[in-house]
């Protein structure tokens, strides 16, 4: 069938089953290939994706079914050359290693800060915070600490 | 090739259910979209995510009635569910985490019908009916008798889940859930259960008491509702645990060993007797 995707402000269109994952969708069709796979069972939450606004596992999602719906990956965080908030604090956190699971880190986080997940929370508030809305984003390199700091910092320079 | 369709309105998902007996029935994919690329492609997606008709929580006057579009997202934040049906969001808290919760549906799970649901001893326990549509109409299932086997319900193959009624408990009634898994998110769960026990001056007058990852299918435990009641709170806890202790048949998995679970079936089914 003919899907027709917003992605990161563009729209595509594209002839694929409806089957087909929008994970790859976006990785074989659009060439975008930020968002990675890692387990395929919606566990780990390396292919995580925002879809009209929420931040969804794109290997569990089948892309009929984002027919005229907004996708936002990995790729559209930045404006330009200008990283999003998230993706400068990871980098300067140090909050990543091998990189697998930093997209959909990345992505997830931006989605936190954004909504403003942690306005109004104390520093282990938010910590605490930001562990249960990661948590279905696994990270076998770095032990979390750094991700955690890096959305701690990234929202604090939002709010400011 | 897959055929797809997204209907505008439950009637026409009805129509198209009775039409497409074979097509898989998909929401937010979190259950059926599982390792997609491994399955059989099926002959035709009927897509309800997103349908209106589906997608609402309303509360009345003695109940608080769960469209089957609703996500745990929903659930979790809603505040009637909140104050009213605890364990419903305590549950949908743990259920996956950010990205499953946005996308798992109450509908999903009653469909699905694992035995490792996890909203589904919440159901039981609360003593939910079940909402069901199809071309010849609708019909209401106690969710009790709902599951007849493993991963078998009622649901007829031209039917489809509306929603889930769920009473509102009284006042002297305490519910509770609780999950055992590996960790609190993500985690398929060994055993998990709720409850609604029903006090008059200390004694316990009723009781629904319900497991998951048990059973072929979610339970309630009957033996343990008859144990305990008409006694008081302080010896319900063990009556419970002796009651659980041949009543239930848990099995070795790859999750959890019988052992395991039966223990921790029986410290949970005392605990709601005394936390």
């Amino acid at each position: 069938m003919k899907v027709t995707l917003d992605v990161n402000g563009t729209q595509h269109a594209v002839e694929v089953s409806p089957w087909k994952r929008l994970l790859d969708v976006l990785r074989e069709d659009l060439r975008l290939t930020g968002t990675k796979e890692g387990c395929g069972e919606g566990e780990c939450g390396a292919c995580t994706v925002m879809l009209d606004g929420e931040v969804v596992n794109s290997c569990l999602v089948a892309v009929g079914q984002c027919d005229a719906r907004t996708i936002t990956t990995v790729e559209g965080l930045a404006k330009g050359d200008v990283l999003h908030a998230v993706q400068r604090a990871l980098v300067a956190c140090g909050g990543a290693q091998c990189g697998i699971c930093t997209p959909g880190i990345a992505v997830c986080a931006a989605h936190v800060v954004d909504r403003g997940l942690l306005v109004g929370r104390d520093e282990a508030g938010a910590r605490a915070q930001v562990r249960e809305l990661l948590a279905g984003n696994i990270c076998r390199c770095t032990g979390y600490q750094l991700i955690v700091d890096a959305i701690i910092t990234a929202a604090r320079e939002v709010a400011r | 090739m897959t055929s797809y369709l997204r209907p505008r309105t439950l009637e026409e998902a009805a129509v198209a259910r009775a039409a497409y007996p074979d097509w898989m029935v998909l929401a937010g994919g979190t259950d059926l979209m599982v390792n997609a690329n491994h399955k059989p492609t099926p002959a035709g997606i009927l897509d309800l995510w997103r349908l209106a008709d589906l997608g609402f929580i309303r509360v009345e006057a003695d109940a608080i009635v769960i469209g089957a579009g609703a996500t745990w997202h929903e659930v979790e934040r809603h505040p009637a569910i909140r104050e009213r049906l605890r364990p419903l969001a305590m549950a949908a808290r743990e259920i996956g985490a950010l990205q499953i919760q946005a996308r798992g549906t109450l509908g999903g799970n009653v469909g699905t019908s694992s035995p490792v649901g996890d909203s589904l001893p919440v159901l039981l326990a609360l003593d939910a009916t079940i909402e069901v549509a199809s071309v010849r109409g609708h019909r209401s299932i106690p969710y009790h008798a709902y599951c007849t086997g493993y991963r078998k319900t009622l649901l007829a193959s031209d039917e489809l889940i509306v929603a889930a009624h769920l009473p509102l408990p009284s006042a002297a009634t305490r519910t509770t859930w609780r999950k055992v898994g590996t960790r609190r998110a993500q985690s398929i769960s060994k055993v998990m259960g709720a409850a609604a026990i029903t006090l008059d001056g200390g004694v316990v007058t009723s009781a629904r008491v319900a497991l998951g990852a048990v059973a072929d299918r979610p339970i309630r435990i009957t033996a343990v509702e008859d144990a305990v009641k008409g006694l008081a709170l302080s010896q319900a806890a063990e009556a419970a645990r002796m009651a659980l202790r041949t009543a239930i048949q848990p099995i070795d998995d790859v999750r959890s060993t019988a052992i395991y679970r039966r223990d921790v079936a029986e410290n949970l089914v005392a605990r709601f007797f005394t936390s």
